[in-house]
């Protein structure tokens, strides 16, 4: 029976059109799109998608970890109505403002805390900052093998089977548990949360645990150890206008069309 | 710790030879090295390394260190990082540079865990402030839909991976001289955590959408797999490829293989033709890359038209079976 701990995140719906999407470039943040609900990182629904594969194979249990608000529960629901087990919020107002080594913290401390774990794992990155960092960081706190980029896991025996991808295919690679690996958008689309996980994961309780629960250390998080600082945040200026090509009908447009992308040597 | 000295690139050899990538990060290094008033060392490892060396220095090295890999056959994460972490025990460098590449991405965040040094992924740029001394890396963020550009203060030591073509490569230098150094180093088995048991290149049927020149990329708005036809013929005409946005994947009718976007292919084509796709931030930041992007949608509101640079309002079904009849024409 494997125990599989997911490590998620909440993010901004990267589903929005992008006019929707609005900084404040004097405090550096990205301003939430209103009344469009945040959903869980789409890599991160994969590598909970890769768990239940492995759960309906093999077995065993899946707790799923976000760091977040108390709001964020909201995505542990979703990947408790997925099929996972258990899961567990951390928010604390203490853990805000850390940098990747910071968050690598306060996971490392709540995986520590729930134990007994054979898998640890968490989407490549987040497709909100894009980073990739917080897996290696924890393999490295927890002295775990580390597979990245991972596409698809065997259980043979005692060890793993791990498919890593690559640019032009993958690798493979043997690795003992308990492991952490990171899964790639490659592992395919995760499945759909059916009704009634959906009705057992509103009953499931999800317990919020703050930096005092796991023991954390706040010289290791908050914005105090970061040590580079974000100076600038903008959004690159778009294109300029459409050439809206007209016509009388619509083959008359794409004649139309045609010519103009001959004339710039595109065709 | 010693104190630092330089900028190091992590440089990856392929056919004997170094990569683009590599040439991409040596001449950055070259310049950021010129601005510190430090040497440029690059590391490599691998087999028969010589003339890789040589070239290195061509392109702006000052010391190569080189390393005999006679152990692993192809990249091996924890026998990279080991290698790393006890060059960089050694020569401290300022900056280490890495690509975003199947090596870069994977090693620069476990050798940041390891040394506990700052990383940012995926950089398109990389300079000093002339008057603070601090790095600045500017990465796309948000699917690249943000720019950020974080700071690290002078004397830190920072760990970069640079988007690959983010950065021109200077011509080589024939003339350079540098120092090569064999670097050996024990590897013992507590640092070897997983075992590789292979690597497999897999072919791929027709063009690979990464590369190709022109890609003809549907959405939801085509209805239904009979739809594609057409855009697959239009592909044909226009030596291109087709690609898909993410409701044909959900809705079945393409393979989500197809799917370009944030977690499917990143692709910068010479031209984009987006049929039928009404732009949502995922699906850009899979796109915005292209050099042309040119949008055909019945929706004039759509916002694929704010992004693109000619365009067409009216239905698919209507437009492009004269777009194919016109182009077949010109082309010929």
């Amino acid at each position: 029976m494997m125990h599989i701990i997911v490590c998620i995140k909440e993010i901004p719906d990267p589903e929005i059109p992008p006019d929707k999407f609005r900084i404040d470039p004097n405090v550096r943040r990205v301003i939430p799109p209103q009344g469009i609900a945040p959903v869980i990182n789409p890599y991160d629904e994969r590598a909970v998608e890769l768990a239940l594969r492995l759960k309906e194979k093999h077995g065993g249990k899946i707790t799923v970890l976000t760091l977040g608000i108390p709001a964020s529960v909201r995505v542990v629901k979703h990947a408790l109505s997925m099929g996972a087990d258990e899961g567990v919020v951390l928010a604390d107002q203490g853990f805000e403002g850390s940098d990747s080594f910071g968050i690598a913290h306060i996971l490392t401390k709540a995986i520590q805390k729930i134990g007994n774990y054979d898998l640890i794992l968490c989407g490549r990155q987040a497709a909100d900052w894009d980073e990739g960092l917080v897996g290696s960081i924890i393999a490295e706190n927890l002295s775990l093998p580390l597979v990245t980029l991972v596409k698809a896991i065997e259980v043979i025996e005692e060890s793993l089977k791990v498919n890593r991808v690559t640019l032009d295919g993958y690798q493979t690679f043997s690795v003992p548990m308990p492991a952490i690996a990171t899964v790639s958008n490659e592992v395919g689309r995760p499945r759909l949360p059916p009704g009634r996980g959906i009705i057992s994961a509103a009953r499931k309780q999800v317990p919020i645990w703050n930096g005092g629960a796991i023991d954390a250390d706040p010289s290791k998080m908050g914005p105090g150890p970061a040590r580079s600082k974000l100076a600038k945040l903008f959004i690159p200026e778009r294109k300029s206008q459409c050439e809206v090509l007209q016509g009388e009908t619509a083959a008359e447009a794409a004649i139309k069309l045609a010519k103009r992308l001959r004339e710039s040597g595109v065709i | 710790m010693g104190s630092n000295r330089g900028p190091l690139v992590c440089g990856e050899v392929a056919d004997g030879e170094i990569t683009t990538t590599t040439r991409e990060l040596l001449s950055l290094g070259r310049k950021l090295s010129d601005d510190l008033h430090q040497l440029l060392t690059v590391l490599m490892i691998g087999k028969n390394l010589q003339e890789a060396a040589k070239e290195a220095i061509f392109f702006g090295a000052d010391k190569v260190y080189s390393v005999d890999n006679t152990s692993f056959s192809s990249f091996h994460p924890d026998y990279y990082t080991a290698i790393m972490a006890k060059v960089c025990q050694q020569i401290v460098p300022s900056i280490i540079l890495f690509g975003q590449t199947d090596i870069g991405r994977d090693v620069a965040p476990r050798l940041a865990a390891k040394l506990g040094i700052p990383v940012t992924l995926d950089c398109t740029d990389l300079n000093i402030d002339p008057v603070t001394k601090e790095i600045l890396q500017t990465k796309p963020v948000y699917g690249g839909n943000a720019i950020a550009i974080w700071a690290t203060e002078p004397g830190q030591p920072q760990i970069v991976t640079m988007r690959p073509k983010a950065v021109m490569v200077d011509e080589p230098d024939p003339s350079r001289k540098g120092e090569i150094i064999a670097f050996t180093t024990p590897i013992d088995d507590s640092m070897i955590k997983i075992r590789h048991l292979k690597t497999v290149k897999e072919e791929v049927k027709g063009i690979r959408l990464e590369e190709a020149k022109v890609i003809v990329a549907g959405g939801g708005g085509i209805g239904g797999r009979e739809g594609f036809k057409l855009l697959e013929e239009l592909a044909k005409i226009l030596g291109g490829t087709i690609g898909v946005s993410r409701v044909p994947c959900d809705e079945g009718w393409m393979s989500i293989k197809l799917e370009i976007g944030q977690t499917g292919h990143i692709v910068s084509p010479d031209l984009y033709i987006a049929v039928g796709i009404s732009g949502a931030l995922q699906h850009m930041a899979g796109c915005a890359g292209s050099k042309l992007i040119v949008a055909i949608n019945k929706d004039p509101e759509a916002h694929i038209f704010k992004e693109a640079d000619f365009g067409v309002v009216g239905d698919y079904r209507e437009v492009l079976q004269p777009f194919i009849e016109e182009c077949r024409a010109l082309i010929k």
